[in-house]
């Protein structure tokens, strides 16, 4: 059994950001991530982000992953522990953690638990929506972005939503022709800026439209579409045929809540928020004492407020255990007021109507 | 198909990497996962469902969906997605009608 002062799993913006914060604090800091380089999706993101200077505004995704990665170098190792290729497959109340490492069994007892496990891709309902060509956008951004690889010749993009119009984007950009984009409802979920780029670029947005088959032998050649009406019902003699060998589904995002169900912490269904996520305080903490939670898993957002969350956790895992930040009280504001501003606003209507109904009194 | 110019991004595709894949040689790149140099190499449908004996392949792509599982160096249900393509690995599909 390993003891530390706090571990956290996930990798990504908010577990990066927590362990900064923690570790300034003066916490020595586990760091669990599955995959085998830290920086969770930001490394797949080409796009520069939105929000303001405080959150890397006009950096692009990749770019900020190496940002908070740099800050974590200074650390010796008996400070920060991070773990790669390891995935946390137990968490348990008494804050025990089963790490799976190599094909190694680790474990941890932490004073501390931050869970920024982060989110997993909806899927769609559709007959023969299990065909291969058939992915998520964030797996077209990681063959295309991450591995270099053309995802497949021509694609059909399923939501208008903002991954749904960036990844189209990024599509174009790696030399890959997009079809068609799809959207259910009769208007454009994300940005206007990035649908128009889109439109200029000559590919048809389709709204009023979903997929309503795929067809292929071993792999996706072709997709029926269907068009909708006002109450979502399928009219009748309106499909088309497309061929295609790559259909990207980007329907949005689900809490990865597991760890936090298996670890029995009172969870919330909240729609707004993606599903299943962990009630907690305002300080963070879920039901489970010292054991937090911060980024998608708490409610889809954007990498911007995970950044914000991570570093709101790292810092109340802190404080709760007695550790001293040298100027706590003023980041705490100041955090707290960056995650107001990045929620203000329409685009930051559904996550406030989300929170208010996790109880969340601040928003 | 590697990207081959990209306006953001530049990719290392230097070292290669040579594997099996049902026997079949193939070769990917260093810092390829074996999921990723399948694809290159044209493969979509990698192993068949137990039930259903439906195609399965690539979904997620990170880790979570379980879409990718292969046999990998015998050892069975291998995320390809995330784990790293080395030297003379064999890669081989898992078929149902394999299974008796």
């Amino acid at each position: 059994m390993i003891n530390r002062d706090l571990v956290i799993i996930g990798g990504g913006p908010a577990g990066l950001s927590a362990a900064k914060v923690a570790l300034d604090a003066g916490m020595n800091v586990t760091l669990i991530e599955r995959f085998n380089q830290l920086g969770g999706q930001l490394i797949k993101q080409t796009h520069k982000f939105f929000g303001s200077k405080l959150q890397y505004a006009k950096t692009r995704g990749f770019e900020i992953a190496k940002i908070l990665i740099d800050d974590l170098s200074t650390y010796s190792e008996d400070r920060l522990q991070i773990l790669l290729d390891a995935t946390c497959v137990g968490l348990y109340p008494d804050k025990v953690l089963t790490v799976y490492q190599y094909n190694k069994y680790l474990k941890y007892k932490a004073k501390s638990v931050i869970v920024a496990t982060g989110a997993s891709e909806k899927v769609l309902a559709f007959e023969n929506n299990d065909l291969p060509g058939i992915y998520g956008a964030g797996a077209i951004q990681t063959i295309m972005n991450i591995y270099g690889i053309q995802p497949g010749k021509e694609v059909v993009m399923v939501g208008s939503g903002n991954i749904g119009l960036i990844v189209s984007y990024q599509l174009i950009q790696a030399g890959v022709k997009v079809k068609a984009l799809l959207e259910a409802s009769s208007t454009i979920g994300g940005y206007l800026v990035h649908a128009s780029k889109l439109k200029r670029l000559g590919v048809d947005l389709l709204t009023n439209t979903t997929v309503k088959k795929a067809l292929g032998k071993d792999q996706l050649e072709k997709i029926i579409t269907v068009r909708l009406d006002d109450q979502w019902k399928e009219i009748p003699g309106s499909e088309k045929e497309i061929e295609t060998d790559v259909l990207c589904i980007s329907v949005g995002l689900s809490p990865l809540h597991q760890l936090m169900s298996m670890a029995g912490a009172d969870m919330l269904d909240i729609s707004e928020l993606g599903g299943l996520v962990p009630k907690k305080t305002c300080d963070y903490e879920t039901s489970i004492k010292n054991v937090y939670a911060c980024g998608d898993v708490t409610g889809i957002e954007e990498a911007s407020s995970a950044m914000v969350e991570g570093r709101i956790c790292g810092l109340m895992a802190a404080n709760h255990l007695g550790f001293k930040h040298p100027n706590a009280l003023e980041l705490e504001n100041d955090l707290n007021n960056q995650l107001c501003v990045l929620r203000q606003g329409p685009c930051g209507e559904k996550i406030r109507c989300g929170l208010k109904k996790a109880g969340e009194i601040n928003v | 198909m590697r990207i081959k110019e990209h306006p953001i991004l530049n990719f290392n595709h230097q070292k290669e990497i040579h594997f099996t894949y049902n026997g079949r040689a193939m070769i990917g790149y260093e810092g390829d996962t074996i999921a990723a140099a399948l694809y290159d190499n044209g493969i979509r449908h990698f192993s068949d469902s137990v039930l259903h004996k439906r195609p399965r392949g690539l979904y997620c792509a990170i880790g979570n969906c379980g879409s990718c599982y292969m046999q990998v160096n015998g050892n069975d249900n291998v995320k390809t997605c995330m784990t790293l393509l080395e030297e003379n690995m064999e890669v081989i599909s898992e078929m149902s009608e394999n299974d008796d």
